[in-house]
């Protein structure tokens, strides 16, 4: 019934769009009727070029990620248990932070070239933030009690990180991980529609300059499909792992 | 912590800044990386000046800033609207949320090529595009905001004998405050990667496109000089968001 419901409007909204093109007989180099889509998008999941250009963005995504999201990690740990040192770079977080990864790209192809180095240094920079920035948040929130019990086992710096900070964090960790993820999507889709010529954003690009709206619009509507997916598994795997735990967002100071 | 320890750290953090700042300055001085590829933060700050005083990077900043500020404006009154409405509407939420949801997950950049194709490269298209961006956070709260009022407070309204109008005006909006003031800041943010990605793709005069002329021609003095306003405007408009998000706010400290 929920489903039905919500399946209604969107519904409703495409089949007064095909209407309106056919009524019309639109002609367009920049809109397509939603059959005209379907169409498009058919022939190009079976050519397998959407397959191949979409594993090309993801590889980036993920490299990325796992590049900027480790560093932070590494980091987010030291900075939350060394408070003088969290002090000490609170200040040049603060500056180095607004700067948006997009104002980077002309660096970055300036250095690096075109390609994936950019693309992975670009998501790296994006999802470096906000990985930081939750973690530090969660480390301070560790109960001082599991601190304290450290202390009194005499565990050793590593044993009290993979002992008592890891698991004690993981569910946030998790969390800004799922924040990420979708950063990096987002930031390597944007990064090929600028500059890159590589993956899903650069066959968009190229979709709407060869005049071919019904494609267009069909890699739209699968970036979207692509970023709804990864959303949902890791918010599937978050709610199995972690439970209620995973649900306590940290307020990002 | 006491405010002489306050002033020591806050010093201490500043320093550590001027370390990296030295420390970039080293490398480019010293590491054998030309300085077409990395330019001291001598050169930068050179640069940055030395456009400010010709009169080139004031208006560039101004068309970045400016698109950036309009185009959040639209999308946050937009999004209050279109929340408002939906959040107080139960049959809004059960049939309309829904899509959202669906079209939430694209990243806006890609909504860019289609605007493109439909209304060309202007910059209206680019206002067009922020507005898109930086209306989800914004609407997502308000909906949140307003559809979680607390019980009461709507049996306060419905005792008061306040239309649907006033309850709105009165109770919902207001109460769903933070909410609101939180999406306007991260919709902020998008706003100023959007203006910057518009200006790239549609040439028009901005900061956005003078770093990308800058980079293809090897002027990465310019270039840096470009990169780290965007990163100042960037810092400042999010300070004053949250200052005036304190400010809107005092209340909820009491």
């Amino acid at each position: 019934m929920k489903l039905l419901k919500a399946s209604l409007l969107p519904a409703f909204l495409l089949v007064i769009w095909e209407i309106a093109m056919r009524a019309n007989n639109v002609q367009s180099d920049s809109l397509a009727a939603p059959s005209q889509v379907a169409i498009a998008f058919w022939n190009a999941l079976f050519d397998g070029t959407i397959f191949s250009r979409t594993a090309e963005t993801l590889r980036a995504a993920m490299l990325g990620l796992a590049l900027g999201g480790g560093s932070a990690l590494i980091l987010s740990i030291f900075l939350g248990l060394v408070p003088p040192a969290a002090r000490l770079a609170q200040f040049s977080i603060e500056v180095l932070r607004p700067v948006p990864a997009v104002a980077l790209i002309p660096v970055a192809i300036l250095t690096l070239g075109f390609g994936y180095g950019m693309e992975i240094a670009l998501v790296a920079f994006a999802t470096f933030w906000p990985i930081l920035i939750y973690g530090m948040a969660a480390i301070v929130n560790i109960d001082q009690q599991l601190l304290d019990l450290a202390r009194v086992l005499r565990l050793g710096a590593y044993a009290r990180v993979t002992k008592i900070v890891l698991p004690a964090t993981l569910p946030r960790y998790f969390v800004a991980f799922r924040l990420s993820m979708a950063v990096s999507l987002i930031i390597a889709v944007t990064v090929e529609i600028a500059a890159n010529p590589l993956g899903i954003g650069y066959e968009l690009m190229q979709a709407s300059q060869s005049l071919h709206p019904a494609l267009t619009f069909a890699l739209v509507i699968w970036v979207g499909f692509i970023g709804f997916l990864l959303n949902s598994v890791l918010l599937f795997a978050q709610q199995r792992l972690f439970g209620p735990a995973g649900a306590t967002m940290v307020a990002a100071p | 912590m006491t405010a002489r320890a306050q002033i020591f750290w806050t010093a201490g953090s500043i320093g550590v800044t001027c370390l990296l700042v030295l420390g970039w300055q080293l490398v480019a001085d010293y590491s054998g990386i030309p300085p077409v590829f990395l330019p001291g933060p001598d050169r930068a700050w050179n640069a940055l000046v030395g456009g400010f005083s010709s009169g080139e990077l004031l208006p560039l900043t101004e068309a970045t800033v400016e698109r950036m500020f309009y185009g959040w404006v639209l999308a946050s009154l937009a999004g209050i609207v279109i929340g408002a409405i939906i959040g107080s509407s139960k049959i809004a939420r059960e049939y309309v949320a829904p899509m959202l949801e669906l079209v939430r997950p694209v990243p806006v950049s890609a909504f860019m090529p289609v605007v493109i194709a439909i209304i060309g490269l202007s910059g209206g298209m680019i206002l067009i595009v922020i507005a898109l961006g930086a209306i989800w956070p914004v609407l997502l709260a308000t909906v949140y905001g307003v559809s979680s009022v607390e019980p009461r407070l709507i049996e306060v309204s419905r005792v008061l004998r306040l239309n649907r109008m006033q309850t709105l005006w009165k109770i919902a909006l207001p109460n769903s405050m933070p909410d609101i003031l939180a999406g306007m800041r991260i919709g902020l943010t998008v706003s100023l990667v959007l203006a910057v990605i518009g200006e790239m793709l549609t040439s028009e005069s901005g900061l956005g496109f003078h770093v990308l002329v800058a980079a293809r021609a090897f002027r990465s003095a310019d270039l840096f000089a470009g990169v780290i306003l965007l990163g100042l405007i960037g810092l400042v408009s999010n300070v004053a968001v949250q200052e005036i998000e304190r400010y809107l706010l005092r209340w909820k400290r009491r």
